[in-house]
This record gives C-alpha cells, structure tokens and sequence, in this order.
C-alpha cells in the first residue's frame, strides 16, 4: 500500500467517522467542531486528487469563514437544546422525507453522471501538480474568460447575499448617540469655540 | 508509471512535509501541555475551581445572547472572503487573459462595490 | 522509489521540521525579551535584568516557571474543549511555518500556493480563542473571544486584498517565486515596499490587529476583560496561548518580509553585501518588522472597540479594495503584468 493510499484512507476514515459524529453527539458546539474535522479531511482528499487549491480554498472559506459564523450560532443563541430534542418525534415524518426526497435526488444525480467530451482535456492541465502549469493558474485561465457568465452570475448571488443579510439582522438601536467621526475631523477652533470678553461682574 | 500514480508522488513531496511538520508541532505542544500535569506541585482547592467573578457567583450561565451585529459581520466576512477567493486565481493568470478576463473582474467587483456602498448606507459598518 | 529511500526521506523532513521548530522557538524567547526590553526602554525603565547576563535567559526562567504552576481546570469549564483550545491555538500557529521560506531553498515545504496555505492557516486562528472562550464557562473569556473573533475576521478581509496586490505584481503563489520576483539590480529598491508603499501600511497594521497585539489588543483590555480569553488559563496552557500568541505575531513578520522587504534578498546587490548568507538578511529583516511591532506597542494608545471595527471595514477595506483596481488597471494598460 502506497502512502497515498494510507492518507486517502486515513482521511476518509476520519471523515465518516466524524460526519456521523456531527449528527450524533449531544451538544451542538461539540458538533460543529466536528464538521470542522470533517471539513480539514475533506481538504485532505481534495489535495489527494491533486487539487490543492480548491482543497485550500474550502478550509479559508468553510473552515476559516462559515464554520466560524456556525459556531457563532450555535454558540450564543442559547437555544434551550433539551426543549428542541423533545420536538424531534414530532418532527420525525417531515424529516425522514426531506431526508429520502433528498437521497433519491443524489441517486439521481450520480446514476446519470455523464462527462461533456471536451471537458476530458481540462483537467489534465490542471492537475499535473508541480509541472507547468500551476493548479490555480489553469482555473484562472478559463474562468474568467470561458466561464465569465458563471462567474458573474455568483457575483450577484454574493451582492444578493450581502443586501439579504442586511435587510434580516440590521436593526438600529434607539437613542443611542452615534459619533460621527468625520464631522468630529472636520471641526476647526473658528467652529469650536468663541472668545467672548466678560467684564467683571456682569457676566454673558 | 501511470500519469495518476506521478501526480501523486508530486503532490506527496509537496504535502508529506506539512503533515510532518504539523505532527512535530503537536508533539511540542502535546508535550508542553501534559509536563506541568506531571511535574507540577498542586494543592487542589475547590475555590481554585469556581469561575473569575466579582466577589460572588454568577447568576446565571455564562454563556449569554448578544448583540445580532457580530453575526452580521462573520456575514459580511464570508462575503468578501469569496471576493479574495475569486481574486487569487484571477491575481496570478491576468497577465495572459486579455481584455476580457481584465473587465469581467473589474464588472464583478463593481458589483461587490455595490452592495457594499448599500451596507456603508445603511449602518451595517457601524458599531454602537 | 523503495521504502527504504522514502524511510530516509521522511526522517531527513523530520530532522529538518524539528529543528526549525526548536529554533523558532528559541529565536522566539530572545524576540520576547526584546519586546519586554524595548517596552522598558521607551518607558526609560531597564526591563528584565536578573537572570543571566543583561536578562537574557528570563524567557526560560519563565518557561520554568510556567511548567512548575499547578494546572488548574474550572469546575464549570466543558473539559475536552478546553484543553484542546490553547493546543489548536499554538500548533496552528506554528504549523504555518512549514511554507516559510529563510533562504533559497531553505523551505520544508516549497508549496504551489504557500502565500494561499499561510493566509487559510492564519484564519483558522480564530478558532482557539472562540474554543477557549466558549469552554471556559465564564463571562470575561466569552465577551472577549466575541470581540477577539470579530476583530481578527474583520482585518483578515484587508489582509486578504493586500496579498492580491502582492501576486499581481509577482505573478506567482509560491513564496520564494515571490521573493524572487523581487530581485533586480537596485536591490531594496527593487522590493514591493516602494511601490506599494501603502500596502505596506494596511499590511502592518492589520497585522497588528489580526494578532491582537497593542494598540488592538482590546481583548485583553484589563480595565474591562481582565486578561481576555485566557482568564481562566493557567501554567502551560497560558503558555501555549502565549506561544501561539507570539508564533502568530512572527509569522506576520515573516510574510511581512517576504512579501514586501524582498525575503532573504540582500538590500544592496553587490559584493560584500551578496557574501553573507540569505538566512542572515532574513531574520534581520524578520527583526526590524518585529521592532515596528514593539514600538507600536509602546507608543500607541489603544483603540476603542467601534474604532477599529470602523478603522478596519470602513478605511482599510475600501482602499485596499481600490488599491486591488488600480494595480491590476496600471498593469494591464501598461502591459507589465507578469504572464
């Protein structure tokens, strides 16, 4: 056995281990610490098949910035988890057929996976690891040209994103007195301050 | 060889360093952690064990909700940092992609540029 | 390719991974006493003079000392997790290293897109601090590890803007190609600092506040967190925060050197000066960034908490997302971008 073949099953081991782990264990941090570990081996895998930079990509963007809003949540929304555990009956049907409608979907999926015939040159460049051509170099090549619709389709699902996570948790604070900084800059002694004479005695 | 089982002798050079790198360092660290478990002198006390409070116990869990603005920012963190992830391939291969692949970045971080005068307007960057 | 080659290949990346660490490490305890020195000397005091000649062997009096306190685990704490915070927090720390270049070829591991493996690493960091705050089951250690988080993913995006301006102008994800395209004839005017001079800037100070070192390191603000996340720590695992703290503040340096004062380049490139050794200019310049760090410390006040969020999203963030356009427009209309 090649020490490829111990990593990829070392990783894949680790993976399913903990992906059941994150289902099963009974507090929900534990759990996303263990989507975490999921996530790294995924990334493992990922360089196994020899590409490295989307295999670093899904630990900055996963691992480094949604996993870290997921702990947020489940963190500090302080959701009354024994509460939720006793609905789980109660939502068992839905579930199992969210669940099934879902694996038929993937079967699907997977059962008619077809390759377009251009596509077989592709990654031949991109995956020639120390050679020529650069992994993340060969993306770069086609994607902004070739694939630019896609590309600038995601830019507007990222601008939708942003307005969408404004519009639902963007709530200001009444009588709070905000400082505004460039206001504050802006001032000069004229606009400051006066100097007013006072004679003795008689005040302003 | 088989192209396959070459690609992954190239990536193993890369690679099997870091993962031995990385396993050296916790070794230090697992040794750092462990040695004052051992060596240490310890005189347990249950007043070493509460938490670091004014003077009397907390009220109530320690671990509280708060302020929706933190999730709004670990939001708007994910976002950009899609925008740094698209821009490391484009940053290393725009030297060879023309006019086009130089525009269609611009277009798309005009469209970020939007949304993120929007969240400027709204407040979202403002921290009360 | 036998086993027996890949045995010996293996145990020569070993040997070479361990000493490295140990020399970091070392190297590290001299960097603490030199940031506690200068600390003192700014503020006209001596600093640490009693062990060994001038307090040179206090950062090991220290680890002597932190090995010898009792451990002390809270009764509330969640136990896994809190032992396994300063653990994630030193070892990713240090595992970043692994990419560094200290000279031509003195890497142990040459990756494609080691400035990508640096930057995922980098942002992992968040993670001991949230594990910690979280496990301790205390007030002060959770607000602060709120904080910390939010502060370190919000510099990360400047960070991440400025390292694209880098690899515009190199062309290339590797670390050492990096260097290397900042060799010329006029030596350090050749490097990226120049050009890039406001880059540079954003790049030190986003450090400053992606490790959170003063005047970021609201965290540990004592008036109001008493010592932040780590509260509850105490003997080596504070260390090992401590460590990972300071791992992290010269990994910076590091990447701060490389990427824009020209890694193990020498500054000027003629004879007596391309004799020495390119590990020697490395960890020279590796000190004077790390000199900027500590005199940043003691010069300057520390920011309040909606300043730095504004510094960070609302100055740092546009201009180096501007910076980003205009980089790759002068490139592009003036047909230097690298192919």
């Amino acid at each position: 056995m090649s020490v490829a073949a111990v990593f990829f099953y070392l990783f894949a081991g680790v993976l399913v281990a903990s992906a059941f782990m994150v289902i099963s264990s009974r507090n929900p941090v534990h759990s996303v610490l263990f989507l975490i570990l999921c996530f790294v081996n995924a990334a493992g895998l990922f360089i196994l098949i020899g590409v490295e930079f989307l295999a670093l990509i899904l630990v900055v963007v996963y691992v480094g910035a949604v996993a870290v809003l997921f702990l947020f949540v489940v963190m500090m929304l302080d959701v009354d988890f024994v509460e939720l555990r006793q609905g789980f009956l109660q939502y068992l049907p839905v579930g199992a057929l969210v669940g099934v409608v879902f694996l038929v979907e993937l079967i699907l999926v997977v059962s008619t996976w077809a390759t377009a015939p251009a596509v077989a040159q592709f990654p031949k460049a991109a995956a020639v690891g120390g050679a020529a051509i650069s992994n993340t170099k060969a993306l770069g090549l086609v994607l902004y040209t070739d694939y630019v619709y896609f590309f600038e389709a995601s830019g507007m699902v990222l601008l939708v994103a942003m307005i969408g996570a404004i519009v639902l948790t963007l709530r200001h604070k009444v009588n709070v007195k905000r400082q505004n900084v460039s206001a504050q800059v802006a001032r000069t002694p004229e606009t400051a301050m006066e100097v007013v004479k006072v004679r003795p005695g008689q005040g302003i | 060889m088989r192209p396959k089982v070459r690609i992954m002798n190239l990536l193993l050079q890369d690679y099997l360093p870091v993962v031995i790198f990385i396993g050296v360092s916790v070794v230090i660290g697992l040794a750092l952690l462990i040695s004052p478990f051992i060596v240490a002198y310890s005189s347990p006390d249950p007043e070493k064990l509460s938490a670091y409070e004014c003077g009397f116990n907390a009220f109530d869990d320690a671990r509280m909700t708060f302020d929706v603005r933190f999730y709004l920012v670990s939001i708007l963190f994910i976002i950009f940092d899609l925008e740094v992830a698209f821009l490391f391939p484009w940053a290393i291969s725009f030297g060879g992609l023309g006019d086009l692949g130089f525009w269609s970045m611009m277009l798309f971080l005009g469209v970020l540029t939007v949304g993120f005068i929007y969240e400027w307007r709204k407040g979202a960057l403002e921290w009360d | 390719m036998s086993w027996q080659d890949t045995l010996i290949q293996v145990l020569i990346i070993l040997g070479a991974s361990l000493a490295l660490l140990v020399a970091l490490l070392i190297f590290i305890a001299f960097i603490l006493l030199a940031d506690r020195k200068i600390w003192a000397a700014v503020q006209m005091r001596r600093g640490p003079n009693v062990v060994g000649p001038f307090g040179l062997l206090q950062s090991f009096a220290d680890l002597l000392k932190f090995v010898l306190k009792e451990p002390i685990i809270p009764a509330g704490a969640n136990k896994g997790i809190f032992i396994l915070a300063p653990l994630v927090s030193c070892v990713l720390a240090l595992s970043a290293w692994a990419a560094i270049p200290l000279a031509s070829g003195w890497v142990i591991a040459d990756l494609n897109i080691g400035i990508l493996y640096i930057f995922a690493i980098s942002s992992l960091g968040v993670y001991g601090i949230i594990m910690a705050g979280w496990a301790s089951n205390s007030k002060y250690p959770f607000l602060a590890a709120l904080r910390s988080a939010a502060q370190m993913v919000s510099y990360e995006v400047s960070i991440g803007f400025v390292i694209i301006t880098v690899l515009m102008c190199a062309g290339s994800q590797n670390l050492s190609a990096i260097v290397e395209a900042q060799n010329g004839r006029l030596g350090l005017l050749n490097w990226y600092f120049l050009p890039l001079l406001p880059m540079f800037v954003i790049f030190l100070v986003s450090a400053l506040a992606e490790t959170n070192r003063p005047p970021f390191d609201l965290v540990e603000a004592e008036s109001e967190l008493v010592a932040g996340f780590m509260v509850e720590y105490s003997s080596t695992p504070y260390l090992l925060f401590m460590l990972g703290e300071y791992v992290a503040i010269m990994t910076m340096c590091a990447l701060g050197t490389i990427l824009f004062l020209g890694g193990w380049l020498s500054p000027l490139p003629f004879a007596p000066f391309t004799w020495v050794p390119g590990i020697v200019w490395f960890v020279l310049k590796l000190c004077f960034m790390f000199f900027l760090f500590a005199m940043a410390k003691a010069m300057v006040p520390r920011y309040r908490y909606d300043q730095l969020m504004r510094l960070g999203w609302k100055i740092f963030l546009p201009i180096s997302l501007v910076a980003v356009v205009v980089v790759a427009s002068v490139l592009h209309f003036t047909g230097t971008a690298p192919q």
